[in-house]
């Protein structure tokens, strides 16, 4: 982690905060501990309770137990509008009967700041977003784009130490979303404020965050940067939610670990109990002749089954000596039609000892509690 | 005239000219269902004695009756109290209920609605007779304060219906983005909220006013006295002398009526 500036963010301490809802457990005892100028994404499919933990920070949501702190103080029982956070909402939520410079003026506005300060103040904060001069439109005016623009200007716009995001990139189409990605982290790297950003995409989540909390089923299922989350799933659960994999059953025998008879090739010792093979389709490839006495692979020899054009890459599916499929994705070049295998041809597909991971449970499946 | 009749009235290419027996059915209901109304204004403006339609000599005597008259003018007063005390009533009820209804989202709300409601479905007789036992057990029969009540229990649930309608379309996390920015409950109701469901508020408002000030049967029950309203004695009036001051009277209850339900219209309108 980079040294950020201290004074204009806070660290935030979540600790066994649980929420139920008559049956219904949306979190279940969650601590979380986020850095200083940090940006933390929590991911997770719907209902996971990754929006009932934003809640919670943001003070709408009170929990049945637990504590949160910003900083040294203790947050739990302040209702949202003293607790001094921006946060950008879904909806985006701007007030249609307000211009956009009233909008962002706003929070100024209940902070008794004069009338001259806070719309020169509203100005600048709009110019950050790159929407100078747009003070006095209408809200319905602006394109989906714009607004969410607005409602960022809005929430920073008071200089708050945290600020809290709840999807705010979803209602918006595909080119424009990965433009305010980059945006969004860049006024984060300017601004440093503590960030809290909810999402259930994946790339949104790798592309932006210092930090991810995959969490599902009202608990945090992993904590880690990009890289590791990725690289280094803790379980079934976060191996099928983020980025593709196939995953594989092995057997043990002593130290070695058995797919179909024949000892895999490890990166370090295998973790202890029961485990499984997960093996990512881009990090999959196509071995040639040549390669087949590298060590530095494991070897599986397989039959094509389909193949199928993307765009930018092609996806495989081969079926392994003993039945399983495993699927393989390769990138897309003038040589496409020459190098891909056509379906029922034999290939053999190597990955890297590296990329050879192991989750723990026999079928993959989750640990009862990590934590 | 000629080319307006063929050219097509609607997307199907059906005419003018065809559709001229719908538009002469249109104007045969409504004027079936305002001549009556409209003929007292025509019998107020009468010389003579008796109600008379068609008029055959015109003057504004019943008029200069009417304002001349300390009973009539009582009864008036009477009425635009009520009015006035039922609106600021059961406006601000109404809205408080409406609201919260919506932003509670308890299980029973849509029990609690149709509760609210139910004067508005009950025959008006029965509700009279009710608050007539009502307000005499509290002794307050004949009182202004006992006829605003019971108004106010009619006019409650136009509040409520209208609000709540206007409310359907409102995203409430506008009320969350206003308290993350730091107004209270409260605030953000007062400056998020209510500025967007002011036409509503408004409209309801007006229909409150209405009710109070059109309102007869319960009138007839609980009001009298020096507190009779002007509908009362209208009523009264008919029952025992035929006068045209009650033709005088009705006119201008007409044009207050329809000023404030065509303001009513007007707001409603501008919503959206």
């Amino acid at each position: 982690m980079t040294e950020r500036n201290r004074s204009k963010s806070l660290p935030i301490s979540v600790g066994g905060v649980t929420k139920t809802y008559g049956r219904v457990t949306a979190l279940d005892s969650v601590d979380l501990e986020i850095e200083s100028g940090e940006f933390m994404t929590l991911l997770g499919p719907s209902g996971s309770g990754k929006t009932t933990l934003l809640m919670v920070l943001a003070g709408f949501t009170r929990p049945d137990c637990g504590s949160v702190r910003f900083g040294d103080a203790e947050v739990v029982r302040l209702p949202p509008h003293k607790r001094d956070l921006g946060m950008v909402f879904q909806s985006y939520a701007l007030f249609p009967h307000m211009t956009v410079a009233e909008n962002v003026a706003f929070p100024l506005r209940l902070r008794k700041v004069g009338k001259a300060d806070r719309l020169a103040r509203a100005e600048r904060a709009l110019q950050t977003v790159q929407l100078g001069g747009y003070g006095d439109r209408r809200i319905d005016q602006l394109s989906g784009g714009q607004r969410q623009r607005v409602a960022l200007a809005r929430a920073i716009v008071f200089e708050p130490r945290i600020l809290l995001m709840d999807e705010p990139l979803s209602a918006l189409d595909k080119k424009l979303r990965e433009l305010m990605q980059i945006e969004l982290r860049r006024l984060h790297e300017r601004f440093g404020m503590t960030t809290v950003y909810v999402t259930h995409d994946q790339r949104e989540a790798l592309t932006m965050s210092d930090r991810i909390a995959v969490i599902d089923d009202g608990a945090i299922q992993q904590l880690g940067t990009p890289r590791a989350i990725y690289d280094h799933p803790a379980n079934r659960f976060v191996a099928d939610f983020i980025g593709e994999s196939t995953i594989l059953p092995v057997t043990r025998d002593g130290a070695d670990v058995l797919f179909a008879g024949t000892p895999l090739r490890l990166a370090g010792p295998p973790p202890p109990g029961p485990v499984s093979l997960m093996i990512r389709p881009e990090r999959l490839q196509l071995l040639s002749g040549a390669d087949a006495a590298d060590a530095s692979f494991n070897r599986f020899e397989a039959t094509a089954e389909s193949i199928v054009f993307q765009g930018e890459s092609y996806l495989m599916q081969a079926r392994l000596a003993d039945g399983q499929l495993v699927a393989l994705r390769g990138g897309v070049r003038h040589d496409y039609d020459a190098v891909t295998p056509a379906p029922g041809d034999r290939v053999a597909l190597g990955v890297h000892v590296e990329d050879t991971i192991l989750l723990p449970g026999a079928d993959g499946a989750r640990e009862a509690d990590d934590g | 005239m000629i080319r307006w009749l063929k050219r097509p009235a609607t997307a199907t290419q059906i005419t003018h000219g065809q559709r001229l027996w719908l538009y002469a059915l249109g104007g045969l209901v409504m004027l079936f269902l305002i001549a009556p109304t409209l003929i007292v204004i025509p019998m107020s403006f009468s010389d003579s004695q008796y109600l008379q339609f068609p008029p055959e000599t015109w003057s504004l005597r019943w008029y200069e009756s009417y304002f001349a008259s300390p009973a009539w003018m009582s009864a008036t007063a009477t009425s635009f109290k009520a009015a006035t005390l039922t609106c600021l009533l059961a406006t601000p009820l109404g809205v408080a209920a409406a609201y919260g209804l919506f932003a509670s989202q308890v299980r029973w709300a849509g029990a609690v609605y149709m509760a609210l409601v139910t004067p508005l479905m009950v025959p008006l007789i029965f509700f009279a007779v009710a608050a007539f036992y009502l307000l005499a057990r509290l002794q307050m029969v004949h009182s202004l304060a006992g006829l605003v009540l019971a108004h106010s229990i009619l006019a409650l649930p136009l509040v409520v219906v209208v609000v709540s309608s206007a409310l359907k379309s409102y995203d409430m996390s506008q009320e969350q983005a206003a308290r993350s920015l730091g107004a209270s409950r409260l605030a953000a109701f007062f400056l998020v909220t209510l500025p967007q469901i002011r036409f509503a508020v408004v409209t309801g408002a007006l229909l409150a006013f209405l009710t109070s000030f059109d309102e007869v049967i319960v009138a007839m029950f609980v009001s009298g006295g020096e507190n009779a309203t002007l509908t009362r004695n209208m009523f009264n009036a008919l029952r025992d002398q035929i006068d045209p001051t009650i033709a005088a009277i009705s006119t201008l209850m007409i044009i207050v009526t329809t000023t404030l339900l065509a303001l009513a219209q007007l707001f409603g309108k501008s919503e959206r």
